[in-house]
This record gives structure tokens, C-alpha cells and sequence, in this order.
């Protein structure tokens, strides 16, 4: 080669370019991505053919409407369908009215419908019912252009939510004599159940944890005491000895003639639970609130109360729903422990289907499954969250 | 400034007055609270006694008369209840000591990972965080423990790695380490390296900060510290390993790990790493670039940018969530009662179980978290006073 003549310039654009760049920069980078794709190929090359080939996947598809709505009725299966609808309805018209904070809840309610009516296509369970799912999943976005379209005041939509959380429980509870009957809550089951616990613990721990935030905020040292003690011993332990408590010691609390069934015990000691967390999510909001707001308050002559009502809390309650969507998020995997509690939520029923003899040890089938669906909705509500967060600019400001 | 009234609140009635509001809103907050927990204890205590039962804390000193199928210490079922309860702590406190010290190392490879500039690794990093964090840490202990830990191949068809380690369906066992006559001199050998290396860093630490480096000092720290406990070993001769032996139905000899426990443990590690991983991550990048930048300007290499600039600002956002992931992990070493490893609330629950008090149980179990909880709190908020920068 003669002096001046430089070679050809490398290829700075293109595949070859991106390979070179970013799996084989360096001779440590080629060995570590050659012995990690290796590796990765043959993990996946394994629990391919496995799922393929050996799996006994009619464990799951055969047993789905245990796994979907536990013990509940077949006949009045339509019941959940139709709150589901109710749902959707609300959370479809919520997206469009309210913008960003409720468009997680409308993403995770068409995939939540979606990914059932996914499931039910290889089941014995009918046309029907995928159709129904189907139909919701499109009601929440048919819902959202229609809110987007036509102005729809923000009054009637909160009476609904308001309304909702009684009238599910009273359309899955029914009421006897009615074409609605009484179902036990003990029937209940599978993901309904899980959905339900999370859910219920999350907005029923709510106005506990605001109360307990602003407490542990309080300048009154007796206060601030209780609600600080509150928080710090349900955060320093296990979510079982609280669930064990709700189920064995609670009743041994209330007066003798009062009885709770198992899936309200559950659901008190989640909200117990769920509340201390709450508390510090919302205590981290207050935080953020810049003391000129209280303040200027102070200044206009607000009283304590007026100044935690309309200044401080619905800025800082705003800034918190991410964190409590997270919240929501952890929720919903902790209420696989109601199992050991004993109650038939989606993994306690995966346990009950195993102790068939017609699936007898397929455990990874089963377990699997369960994984999948959690990994759908947690995957599903953790990337709309983080969303929200960049579209609220909170931790930007 | 005009001067105060002599009587600002002889105006004001006293139902209006803030004082005493004050003291009314907290007193009436404490009867509350103070009548909920009465109306709940008298509550309970007819209970017990429509139940034939007393309320106390005398069970502790009777004979407990259940197997515990783990233990570190010698139990039998004829000791006390109190015996079995600190049994099960230690298992406790056993599974989550090991489980703290392998998740940290995982989650930071797995946290470095995240950040490298190779793709497949970036992405198979991300790939197992995310597959970690959005299911439940039940569901994953189950799928370790029934369906890979149970479906191990039996006795008969052990798998062997070297001479020394067997994985099967009775557990995993290794070579167990049995103390010996050298372990005192050796473990001062040890010590001895560790104050020699301490202090050549120290030294080379001060030279390099007033401009007169001595090149090499701090190798010859972890040389000597290497030689010593190396060297050491080979001469003062701390443990023989007794290898595990196969006889016709079982191995004898060597450590065995129970199912329960490895897979609790290997359940324990690879859950939080993702998270420890994610912390990691986050307090690397919360380093801004503009610091290294100038570390390189000022003309510190690579390994002092790394060790003088990087890592001390990082651990500085590393330490308060790396805390509650190291208690969430204490804490969540009490799903073993899910797949039967004999921890504090599995042998807390036999208890409740047996001697019909679930009460005083149930305190016991819920003190002893806290206060693993607070002692960990407590040490983890020392060190975060170290690492953290003063200002003014």
C-alpha cells in the first residue's frame, strides 16, 4: 500500500455495522456474547420443545373455568361477564374524560378481557363466552372514542364508580329469590378472586392510608405516634402473619354473634396490609407539596382542615397514582398468599386442580400458566404506569 | 412591629381556642384507639374462655412433641416449645443471611449487566428482570420447588458434579467443612492480611491524594492478604471436608441441603437479585456523566474514576432501597411455610396450631420480624450515615 492511500472507510450504517457495535465492540464483549447465545439458544430450544411437545397443556385448557371464576356457578358465569361490561363501559368513558391517570385502568381491562377470551379459544367452554370477552375488550375502546367525541360531564361518571364497587358485589352476591341467586363468596374463585382482593384492598385501603399519611404528618405528638407505630409494625412484617391474623384472630376479636366469612377476613387483613403502604406512598406526595402552598393557605385564612382538603391533598394525591399503580401491581402478585390461608384464588385453585389424578404432576404445566397470566397483567399495567409517569413528569420537575 | 396583646386568647372561647383543640382531638383519638383494643381483648379473652383455654405465655416451657425436619442446633420433640421457637428463627435467620449475602452478588452482576454496551447481554438482563419482577414470588417458589426440586432424579441416579457434590430428589449435598485444630491460627492469619491490606490502601489512599503515588502498594496489600490466607491454609491445614458417600439408599456424610431450603433459597436469591439489580442500576446511572468527565479531565484512571468518583456517589442512592430490599427479603423467607422449610412462622404456626393460643403466638411471631427488621434497619442506617456526603 502506498503512502496517501488510506483504505476504504468501515461500514458505519447497516447490520453488519450494529453487530460490530453492539455484540462484538471487543474481544470480552465476542466471548460473552457468543457463550450467552449459546446458552440462551439452548435454554429456549429446551423449554420449546418441552412446551411443544411434552407438556400436557389440556391440564389447563380442560380445568379453564376453574381457573377463571373458581367454584362460581357455570349458569351464572354471565354475571361476572356483565360486570366486566359495566366495567369496561366506565373505564372506557373514565380514559376519555379523565385523559392519562385513568387510561392504565382502560389498557389493563381490555387486556385482562382479551387475554381470557385468548385463553377460552382452545377450552371446552364454548363460543359464547370468548365472544362476550371479546366484546367488552372492544366496548372499552368503543367507550373511549365515544367520550372523546361527544362531551360527557364528569359527574355521572364518578356516581358510577362510586356505584360500581357495591353493585359488583351485589350482582356476583346476588340476592335470593331473585334471578340473581345467592352465590357463597366461598365459590369464589380463581383470577376473579385474585382481581377482586387486589382491587378491594387497594381502594378500601385507601381513605385508611390518606388518614394514616396525614397523621404521621400531624404536629400532635399523641397522633402522630399511633399512626407512626401503625405503619412501622405492619411494614416490618410479612404480609402471612397478617393474613394468618385475619384469619385465625380476628374473629377471636369481634364480639361472638358477628361472623365473616374467609374471603372478607381476607380482604380485611389485605386492606390492613395495603394501608401502611398506601400511608407512605401518600406520605412521600405531601412531602413533595413546597411549604409556600400551606402557606399561602395559612395566609387566605384557611383553617387546618380546609388546608389539607383543597390545597394540599389533591396535589399531592395526584402525584402519588403511579406509585400506587406499583402498589396495585405488588398487590396483586401478594394475593397468591391467601392460598396458604387456604382460599382458592388463581393459585390455590392451580393447587386444587393438581390434586386431580387426571393431571397428577403436571406442575410445571399448572404453575406455568399462572405465571403467564400474572406476567401479562403485571407487564401490561407496570409499562402503562411508567407511562403515566413520564406523562405526569412526575420525578421530572 | 407592633407589640403582642398581653391576653391573645382571652377572646377566644375554649371550644375555639387551637390549644385546647388540640389536646381534646388527641385525647379523644387515644380513648378511641384505647376502647377498640379493650372491646377486641375482652373479646378474645371470653373467647378463649368459652374455649376452655387461658391466655399466657407459660406454653413456651412445655414439652413441644412435634418433629421440626430442620434445625442447626440439637433439637428433639421433647424440648420445650421455647426450643422449637428459636429453632425456627435460626432457619429464619440462616435462610436470609445467605440469601442477602448471594442476592447482592447476583443483582449487581445482574445490575452491571443492565447497563453494559452489549446488547445480548443488556437484553437477557432486562429479559430476566422484568420475567422476575412481574410474577409472584409464590408461584416461582412453587415451580423450584415441585417441579424442579421434587423432579430430581432419585438416589439411584444421582447427579454428580465431581466427587464431591450430589443433586437429588433428598436434597443437594456438598463437602461439609469440619473445623480443625488450625482454624484459630488460620483465621489470624486472615486477619492479620486483612489489617495489612487495609492499610496499604489507606497509605496508598493518602499518597495518591497528595500528588506522591506509590505504584503498586495496593497489589502488594492483596498479594500479602492472598498469600496469607492461601498459604495459610495449606499450612495450618482449618477444615477437612468430609465428602458426602453414597451407600445403597442415601448419602452419608458431607452437608445436606434440604429441598425445602435450596429451593427457598435459590427462590429467595434470584427474586431479589432482579430487584437489587434494578437498584444497582439506578444509582450507577444517577451518577451524572459530567462527573467522570471531569474525573478524566483531572487525569484519575479508569479504576480511581470507578473507585473514587463512581462509587461512592452511587452508593449514596444505592443504600436506603438496597435496605428494603434486604428486609423485604427477610420478610418474604416466610412463604416457607408454602413448601414446608421449618422457618419462624411455619414452626410459629404448628405451634398456634397445637397448643390452642394463637394470641400470644402470633406476638411472638410478629415481635421477632420487627425486630429483625429494626436491628437490620439499624445497620443498614449506619453504614448509610457513612456512605452519604456531608453538606453543611
Amino acid at each position: 500500500m502506498t503512502a496517501g492511500t488510506l483504505p476504504p472507510p468501515r461500514t458505519v450504517v447497516g447490520p453488519i455495522a450494529w453487530l460490530r457495535a453492539n455484540l462484538f465492540s471487543g474481544p470480552i464483549s465476542s466471548v460473552l456474547t457468543i457463550i450467552i447465545g449459546l446458552g440462551l439458544a439452548w435454554v429456549l430450544l429446551q423449554v420449546g420443545t418441552w412446551a411443544a411437545t411434552e407438556a400436557r397443556w389440556g391440564v389447563v385448557t380442560n380445568n379453564l373455568r376453574l381457573f377463571l371464576i373458581g367454584q362460581f356457578p357455570p349458569d351464572q358465569a354471565w354475571r361476572v361477564v356483565l360486570n366486566l361490561t359495566m366495567l369496561s363501559l366506565l373505564g372506557g368513558l373514565s380514559a376519555a374524560v379523565y385523559g392519562q391517570a385513568t387510561r392504565t385502568l382502560a389498557v389493563t381491562l381490555s387486556v385482562i378481557q382479551l387475554m381470557v377470551a385468548g385463553l377460552m379459544v382452545p377450552s371446552p367452554i364454548g363460543i359464547l363466552p370468548v365472544a362476550a370477552m371479546l366484546g367488552n375488550a372492544a366496548l372499552v375502546w368503543v367507550a373511549f372514542v365515544l367520550g372523546r367525541r361527544v362531551s360527557i360531564p364528569t359527574r355521572p361518571i364518578m356516581i358510577g364508580w362510586l356505584l360500581s364497587l357495591p353493585a359488583t358485589f351485589l350482582l356476583l352476591n346476588g340476592i335470593e329469590g331473585t334471578p340473581f341467586p345467592s352465590i357463597s363468596t366461598n365459590a369464589w374463585g380463581g383470577l376473579l378472586l385474585t382481581v377482586l382482593l387486589a382491587t378491594v384492598g387497594i381502594l378500601l385501603s385507601f381513605p385508611l392510608g390518606v388518614l394514616l399519611a396525614l397523621g404521621r404528618r400531624s404536629q400532635l405528638p399523641i397522633i402522630q405516634g399511633l399512626s407512626t407505630g401503625y405503619i412501622e409494625l405492619i411494614r416490618g412484617v410479612p404480609l402471612v402473619t397478617i393474613l394468618f391474623m385475619a384469619d385465625l384472630i380476628l374473629p377471636l376479636f369481634l364480639p361472638g354473634e358477628w361472623r365473616l366469612d374467609r374471603v372478607a377476613r381476607a380482604m380485611g387483613g389485605i386492606t390492613l396490609f395495603s394501608a401502611a403502604y398506601v400511608a407512605e406512598n401518600v406520605r412521600g406526595g405531601l412531602q413533595a407539596i413546597p411549604t409556600g402552598q400551606v402557606e399561602a393557605a395559612q395566609a387566605l385564612g384557611l383553617n387546618g382542615v380546609q388546608t389539607n382538603l383543597y390545597i394540599v391533598l389533591p396535589q399531592a394525591l395526584r402525584s402519588v397514582i403511579p406509585a400506587n399503580v406499583g402498589l396495585f401491581i405488588s398487590l396483586l402478585k401478594d394475593t397468591t398468599l391467601v392460598t396458604i390461608i387456604g382460599l382458592l384464588e388463581l393459585l390455590g385453585i392451580g393447587r386444587a386442580v393438581l390434586a386431580q389424578s387426571e393431571s397428577f404432576g403436571a406442575h410445571l404445566e399448572v404453575y406455568a400458566f399462572i405465571a403467564g397470566v400474572f406476567f401479562v397483567l403485571c407487564y401490561a399495567m407496570s409499562q402503562a404506569s411508567y407511562r403515566l409517569e413520564r406523562a405526569m413528569g412526575v420525578g421530572t420537575r | 412591629m407592633t407589640p403582642a396583646p398581653d391576653h391573645p386568647h382571652a377572646a377566644v372561647p375554649p371550644w375555639r381556642d387551637v390549644r385546647v383543640l388540640r389536646i381534646v382531638a388527641q385525647a379523644v383519638a387515644l380513648l378511641v384507639v384505647a376502647v377498640l383494643i379493650g372491646i377486641a381483648v375482652r373479646n378474645m379473652l371470653m373467647a378463649m374462655e368459652a374455649r376452655g383455654l387461658g391466655f399466657g405465655f407459660g406454653f413456651l416451657n412445655r414439652s413441644a412433641g412435634f418433629e421440626i425436619s430442620e434445625s442447626p442446633i440439637p433439637y428433639r420433640p421433647s424440648d420445650t416449645y421455647g426450643t422449637a421457637f428459636i429453632v425456627g428463627l435460626l432457619n429464619t435467620l440462616f435462610v436470609s443471611v445467605i440469601g442477602i449475602v448471594l442476592a447482592t452478588v447476583l443483582g449487581i452482576i445482574v445490575g452491571v449487566a443492565r447497563l453494559s454496551p452489549n446488547w445480548l447481554v443488556n437484553k437477557v438482563a432486562a429479559g430476566y428482570v422484568e420475567l422476575m419482577r412481574n410474577t409472584p414470588l409464590l408461584v416461582q417458589l412453587f415451580i423450584i420447588y415441585f417441579a424442579i426440586f421434587l423432579q430430581l432424579p432419585s438416589v439411584g441416579d444421582t447427579l454428580a458434579w465431581g466427587e464431591g457434590v450430589f443433586l437429588n430428589q433428598r436434597g443437594v449435598f456438598v463437602p461439609g467443612p469440619q473445623a480443625q485444630a488450625g482454624l484459630v491460627p488460620w483465621l489470624a492469619l486472615v486477619a492479620a492480611g486483612v489489617v495489612v491490606a487495609i492499610g496499604a490502601s489507606r497509605v496508598a489512599s493518602s499518597r495518591e491524594l497528595d500528588g506522591r503515588p506509590v505504584p503498586g502498594l495496593r497489589l502488594a496489600g492483596i498479594g500479602v492478604l492472598l498469600v496469607l490466607v492461601f498459604g495459610g491454609w495449606a499450612v495450618t491445614g482449618p477444615f477437612a471436608f468430609d465428602l458426602p458417600v453414597r451407600e445403597r439408599f442415601n448419602f452419608v456424610g458431607g452437608l445436606r441441603l434440604s429441598p425445602e431450603f435450596s429451593a427457598l433459597l435459590f427462590g429467595l436469591v434470584i427474586y431479589t437479585a432482579a430487584f437489587i439489580g434494578e437498584v444497582v442500576r439506578g444509582g450507577i446511572q444517577a451518577v451524572r456523566r459530567g462527573q467522570v468527565e471531569a474525573a478524566r479531565a483531572l487525569g484519575l484512571s479508569e479504576g480511581q474514576t470507578l473507585r473514587l468518583i463512581v462509587f461512592p456517589q452511587a452508593m449514596r442512592v444505592i443504600v436506603p432501597p438496597l435496605t428494603s430490599q434486604y428486609l423485604n427479603l427477610a420478610k418474604n423467607s416466610s412463604l416457607a411455610v408454602a413448601i414446608g422449610y421449618p422457618d419462624l412462622f411455619k414452626v410459629g404456626q404448628t405451634m398456634a396450631n397445637q397448643t390452642g393460643q394463637p394470641v400470644p403466638v402470633l406476638v411472638l411471631i410478629m415481635g421477632t420480624y420487627l425486630a429483625i427488621s429494626l436491628v437490620t434497619s439499624l445497620f443498614m442506617n449506619i453504614y448509610n450515615r457513612r456512605v452519604q456526603v456531608l453538606e453543611r
